[in-house]
């Protein structure tokens, strides 16, 4: 009970010191943390799926950068009309995550990660080739931010950040209840032993698809907030070096730790945005970083503190 | 008498891509790793074949360093960093995607960022004639040594001592130990080997479809997918996806280039809801 209110207390901190960060950054660290808050909803979707189901799908990139797409091709050539763009990219994104679910969910281990992987690919192809709707490498620039109907404006970065904040937070919010709830508790039951959840009469395959679809369309906000706050979107929303950073932040943060993987994602873009502007090495660091996570730290940060605080907190 | 000249192309790049595809699955098979650097490879054996042909002109010579260089990446990538992540198929993952990242920024370091093709050897410029269909020769040497790996490597998995202990230690890699056979160079060796199966396919694919940042993403999607259609592990499956992928790949480019990779998909798809493990993958 004591650490249910520590814990308590320490959310409300952090939310109360988020909500107040606008007043005490420049418009670029502000700008920083809205990008850090936008892959932190893409690395907790991501964990639904590699930290709960136990599904390790190295093609995350996809939904993100459907949804990107979706969110700029409408809003460039079709309506800025808010409603729209939302309907347009939940129902492309959900669409897509069903139709990979259903190819990818079939496999499992070294299968899933490949089938994954090169479905992503395959859309990444298509954003690179098909100029007339993507302007392939070159990507859709002048993306607008939306209107929401209301005297606020999301064109200035202060707004733009309480948007994102409060859109993140809601997302934790739901993710935690969801990995609480008896169908979290199954996926975990899922990702422990598959033969045993079948044998205890739950279908194993439904649940799977399920929490495939809810992983994509988790990562499909991300996407959309991300479209919005660049106000570009390019094929490298689609990549694989984008799948595989995710993947990243998820494994740094501790997979199947639900704000782990969220701590991750702010470390890795802090990473890149104090490395890249020292250094055009990047995606060697990056890639030096990877070989280090995986040599010195594989359970991630929140693992480690898990084992080190023991199973009473579990973040 | 394009069809013939596609199907020339498709047959050239089929046998480009099992020259990655068998490694890929010879790797998993022995292993159970997946080496996403393994278009690395490709990558890292068209740049050093360059290099070599700038040099001394000589192709053969850049077959053979590419050969040696990736190689020996491979065996240190293997030895020092891969091999203590059996089992462990997350860490795996970051390291193999670690190393994928490292080789594509040392290589722009060195060879910069412009596309570039090796030129041809010199015994292989002109164009063969068959009828109407005019087949450059070149594509012609591909598919021989495509044909003549595959054979070689039949024989020396069927045939041979050390391929029946490779079989082996696929099927059971304790019991293969417990028989005194010395299992981790054994691993080592594969992993050098298809890491210069891959340079091999560098340096064959560099005269015609050349090396650029990004070819080792693209090299690695065509390899999964292959494996992904002829299954895991299994020489022939790589062979089949191979020729599945090439052939329609390459008419599908020529027939609708913007959703070219949609020749690609749909057969992958539809082996995945028939056949999850591919057309010649072990349950």
């Amino acid at each position: 009970m004591r650490v249910h209110l520590q814990r308590i207390v320490w959310i409300v901190g952090l939310l109360g010191l988020l909500a107040l960060l606008p007043l005490a950054l420049t418009e670029y660290y502000l700008g920083l943390v809205t990008r850090m808050m936008i892959y932190a909803v893409f690395a907790m979707s991501l964990d639904i799926l590699l930290g709960y189901t136990g599904l390790p799908s190295l093609g995350h990139a996809a939904f993100f950068g459907v949804a990107s797409y979706t969110v700029g091709i409408v809003s460039v050539k079709v309506t800025q009309n808010f409603g729209l763009v939302i309907a347009s990219t939940v129902g492309v994104t959900i669409a897509i995550s069903a139709v990979f679910g259903v190819l990818a969910i079939r496999a499992s281990g070294a299968y899933f990660f490949m089938i994954t992987l090169a479905l992503a690919q395959v859309l990444w192809g298509v954003a690179f080739k098909w100029r007339a709707l993507t302007g392939g490498d070159d990507g859709l620039p002048g993306v607008p931010r939306p209107s929401l109907g209301i005297s606020f404006s999301l064109g200035s970065t202060t707004n733009f950040y309480v948007f994102v904040l409060v859109i993140s937070v809601l997302v934790a919010a739901v993710l935690f209840l969801c990995v609480r709830s008896p169908f979290g508790l199954a996926l975990k039951g899922i990702r422990e032993s598959e033969t045993r959840m079948r044998a205890l009469g739950y279908n194993v395959r439904l649940h799977k698809y399920l929490a495939f679809i809810i992983s994509g369309f988790f990562a499909g906000l991300a996407g959309m907030l991300f479209a919005y706050y660049n106000g570009f979107v390019s094929p490298s929303d689609l990549s694989i070096v984008l799948s595989a950073k995710v993947l990243l932040m998820v494994i740094l943060g501790g997979a199947g730790t639900l704000f782990g993987p969220a701590v991750g994602a702010g470390l890795i873009v802090l990473l890149e945005s104090l490395v890249s502007a020292q250094s055009e090495r990047w995606l060697f660091i990056l890639g030096s970083f990877y070989v280090a996570v995986a040599l010195f730290a594989p359970q991630g940060i929140g693992g480690a503190l898990k084992a080190r605080l023991g199973t009473s907190v579990s973040l | 008498m394009t069809f013939w000249l596609q199907t020339f192309n498709g047959l050239s790049f089929a046998m480009l891509l099992f020259l990655l595809a068998t490694g890929l699955s010879l790797i998993f098979g022995l292993m159970g790793i997946i080496n996403l650097a393994h278009g690395s490879f490709y990558l890292l054996g068209a740049y050093v074949g360059l290099t070599i042909i700038h040099q001394t002109k000589s192709f053969l010579l850049a077959v053979v360093g590419a050969i040696v260089v990736v190689a020996a990446v491979g065996c240190i990538m293997h030895r020092f960093f891969l091999s203590r992540f059996y089992k462990n198929p997350l860490g795996q993952v970051l390291v193999t995607f670690g190393f994928l990242f490292i080789i594509a920024d040392v290589a722009q370091w060195i060879w910069g960022g412009t596309p570039q093709a090796l030129p041809k050897p010199s015994m292989f410029e002109e164009s063969y004639r068959f009828g109407a269909a005019v087949v450059p020769s070149y594509r012609v040497l591909v598919i021989g040594v495509g044909l003549v790996i595959a054979i070689a490597l039949w024989i020396f998995q069927e045939k041979t001592t050390l391929g029946a202990i490779i079989r082996a230690a696929v099927d059971d890699e304790e019991m293969t130990r417990g028989l005194g056979i010395n299992v981790p160079f054994l691993f080592s060796a594969a992993f050098s080997l298809g890491a210069a199966l891959a340079a091999l396919g560098g340096v064959m694919g560099g005269p015609f479809v050349g090396v650029y940042p990004g070819v080792d993403f693209e090299i690695l999607f065509y390899a999964l997918v292959v494996v992904i259609i002829g299954g895991l592990g299994s020489l022939k499956g790589a062979f089949v996806g191979s020729l599945i992928v090439g052939l329609l790949d390459n008419f599908g480019k020529a027939l609708f280039p913007e959703f070219s990779l949609f020749t690609i998909f749909a057969p992958m798809a539809i082996i995945l809801v028939v056949k999850p493990t591919g057309l010649f993958g072990k349950g």
